[in-house]
C-alpha cells in the first residue's frame, strides 16, 4: 500500500491547516470522551438520561430479533419433544408423582409457618412484583454483563430494583429508559449478592467473574465451608434482594473460596420479575430516612467570675460537637482568654 | 448497469455508494451488539471496532481521526458501555494508526494483521481497565478468549470489506 496522499497536502496552506485542526478536533474529543469518562466512573447515573433515551431506541430492534430466535429454538425444542414423546410422557408421569408428595409435604410446611409467624407476631412479607418482563438481549463484546429488559419507567421499574426469573436471581437494575431497562447481572464484576448457604445457613458475599460464574467469599478463615452442589439463596442482608430466592449451585472449591454458578441463565429464561427494592430505605437517599433522637443542646456553663477558665464542655456526656450552638435564650459565654 | 452513467440521477447514486458505504457498513457493525443473544461471558469480538479499524487499515483516505470520534459515541451509546469510552479509545487508536502510517512507508496484509492485532489487543485492555475503575472487578484472563476471537475474525472482515470496497467504487 502507497503512503496516502491525504496525509501529504503539498504547498497548500489551507490543506495544512484543515488536517492542523482536524487533529484538534480529533485530541479535543478525546479529551471531552475523558471528562465524560470521570463522570460516569464518579456518578454512574449521571448519563441517565442520555442512556436510557438510547436504550429506548435500540432495545425494541432486540426484542423483535428475540422472537425470531426463540421462534427457531421453538421448531427446534417441538422436534425433539416430537420425537421422544413416549419415554417423556413416563419420565413426566413419574416427576409428577414425586411432585405431588413434595407439594403436600411444603403445604403442611407452609401451614405450619404460618401459624408460627402468627406466634411470634412477624408481619408477613408478601414479595409482590412490579412488573414481568422478557430479556431481550445483553452486552457480549465488553467485560461487563448486563442484560436489556423489555420494561422501564413507564411500567415502573427504577434504578436499583432486584430482577429475578422463577429459577432463581439474575441481577439488578442499573439503567431505565421509558421503555426498556439495563441489568447489571449477578456475573458482572461490580456485582454483589448477599447469600447463604441452605444446608448450613453460611453467609457470603456472591462477587460476579464476569465469566459467567460467581465467587463465594466468606468471613471464615484456613477452612472452606461449602461443598460441592451447595445450594445458596439470598440472605437478605443490606435489604436490597428479598430473602431466600435461590441464587447459584456450588460448582467447584478453590482453596478457600468457593465457585458457584448462577441458577437462572439469562440466556435460556422466557420472563424475568422485577421486584421492589426489599427494604426502601437501603436504597433511598439519606433525607428520606427517619430521623434519629438527638440529645438536647447542651446550656452554656454560667460565666465564671474572676476571669477563670469554665469548664471544658467536652466534660459533660451530652456534649456533642456538632450541637454547640448555645440554646435561644441562654447567656453566651465569654471566650476564654487565650 | 451500464459502466456509463446515463442520468444525472445515476451520477448521484454512485456518488452516494461512494460515500456512504463505508459509514453504513461500519455502523450496520455496530448494530450487531444488539443482536438478541445473551452470553454469558465475553467471547465475541467488537464487530464495530474490527470493522471501524479494517477500513482504516484498507482505505486510510477516506477517514479522518475525528469520524472515529462520533462513531464512538454511537457505539457507547448503542453497546450501552460507559460515555466516552469508545469515543477515547477509538479516536486514540486512529491518531495511533496515523502516526504508524507516517512511520511506515508502505504495509502489506501481514503488516496490516499485525497492527489490527496489537489495536484489538490494546483496545480490549482499555475496555477492561474501564470496567475495573468503574468497578467491576474481572481477571484479565476472562477477555483472552475474545482477543485471540477478534484477532482471528480480522481476515473474514478485512475480505467483507475488500469485498464492500470493490463494489463501492464500481462502474
Amino acid at each position: 500500500m502507497k503512503p496516502p496522499a491525504a496525509r501529504r497536502p503539498g504547498f497548500s496552506r489551507r490543506a495544512h491547516y484543515g488536517l492542523f485542526f482536524g487533529y484538534v478536533i480529533a485530541i479535543g474529543g478525546m479529551v471531552v470522551a475523558v471528562l465524560l469518562l470521570i463522570i460516569s466512573i464518579v456518578d454512574p447515573r449521571g448519563y441517565g438520561a442520555i442512556k436510557g433515551a438510547a436504550l429506548d431506541v435500540t432495545a425494541p430492534i432486540s426484542a423483535g430479533g428475540r422472537s425470531v430466535v426463540r421462534f427457531f429454538t421453538g421448531i427446534g425444542d417441538g422436534i425433539s419433544a416430537y420425537i421422544g414423546a413416549g419415554s417423556q410422557n413416563a419420565a413426566l408421569h413419574r416427576d409428577l408423582a414425586a411432585a405431588q408428595r413434595g407439594l403436600m409435604k411444603a403445604q403442611a410446611a407452609e401451614a405450619e409457618n404460618r401459624r408460627l409467624r402468627a406466634l411470634l407476631g412477624l408481619a408477613q412479607q408478601a414479595p409482590d412484583e412490579i412488573t414481568v418482563a422478557q430479556i431481550v438481549g445483553s452486552t457480549f463484546e465488553a467485560p461487563r454483563r448486563m442484560a436489556t429488559l423489555s420494561a422501564g419507567s413507564a411500567a415502573g421499574v427504577r434504578v436499583g430494583q432486584p430482577v429475578r426469573a422463577p429459577e432463581g436471581l439474575i441481577g439488578r437494575v442499573v439503567e431505565t429508559g421509558r421503555w426498556a431497562a439495563r441489568v447489571l447481572l449477578m456475573t458482572d464484576g461490580a456485582s454483589n449478592v448477599p447469600v447463604r448457604a441452605v444446608r448450613d445457613g453460611t453467609p457470603a458475599i456472591a462477587v460476579g467473574r464476569g465469566d459467567g460464574t460467581l465467587e463465594l467469599r466468606t468471613l471464615e478463615v484456613g477452612s472452606n465451608p461449602f461443598r460441592r452442589g451447595d445450594i445458596l439463596v439470598t440472605s437478605g442482608i443490606g435489604g436490597i434482594f428479598p430473602p431466600n430466592v435461590p441464587a447459584a449451585r456450588v460448582i467447584r472449591i478453590e482453596g478457600d473460596t468457593a465457585i458457584a454458578r448462577p441458577l437462572a441463565d439469562p440466556a435460556r429464561i422466557d420472563f424475568a420479575i422485577v421486584q421492589p427494592v426489599y427494604q426502601p430505605a437501603a436504597a433511598g437517599p439519606l433525607e428520606l430516612a427517619p430521623a434519629q433522637p438527638v440529645a438536647p443542646p447542651v446550656a452554656a456553663p454560667a460565666a465564671a467570675p474572676g476571669g477563670r477558665t469554665p469548664p471544658r464542655l467536652q466534660a459533660d456526656p451530652r456534649y456533642q460537637p456538632a450541637l454547640q450552638e448555645p440554646a435561644p435564650g441562654a447567656p453566651v459565654p465569654p471566650r476564654a482568654p487565650r | 448497469m451500464s459502466r456509463i452513467a446515463g442520468s444525472s440521477t445515476e451520477v448521484a447514486i454512485r456518488d452516494l455508494r461512494f460515500r456512504i458505504v463505508p459509514i453504513a457498513s461500519t455502523l450496520g457493525a455496530i448494530s450487531l451488539a444488539l443482536t438478541p443473544v445473551v452470553m454469558a461471558a465475553p467471547l465475541l469480538p467488537d464487530f464495530g471496532f474490527l470493522v471501524l479499524i479494517t477500513w482504516r487499515l484498507l482505505r486510510p483516505e477516506i477517514w479522518h481521526a475525528r469520524t472515529a470520534l462520533w462513531l464512538g459515541l454511537v457505539n457507547d451509546l448503542v453497546a450501552g458501555q460507559a460515555l466516552g469510552q469508545s469515543m477515547l479509545l477509538w479516536t486514540g487508536a486512529f491518531l495511533v494508526f496515523d502516526l504508524i502510517d507516517t512511520r511506515l512507508g508502505f504495509r502489506d496484509y501481514l503488516m496490516d494483521w499485525l497492527i489490527a492485532a496489537g489495536a484489538l489487543f490494546f483496545y480490549t485492555v482499555g475496555t477492561w481497565y474501564i470496567a475495573l475503575l468503574m468497578g467491576s472487578d474481572v481477571r484479565f484472563m476472562v477477555m483472552l478468549p475474545q482477543i485471540g476471537l477478534s484477532i482471528l475474525a480480522y481476515p473474514v472482515a478485512a475480505r467483507l470489506v475488500l469485498a464492500l470496497d470493490r463494489w463501492r467504487l464500481s462502474r
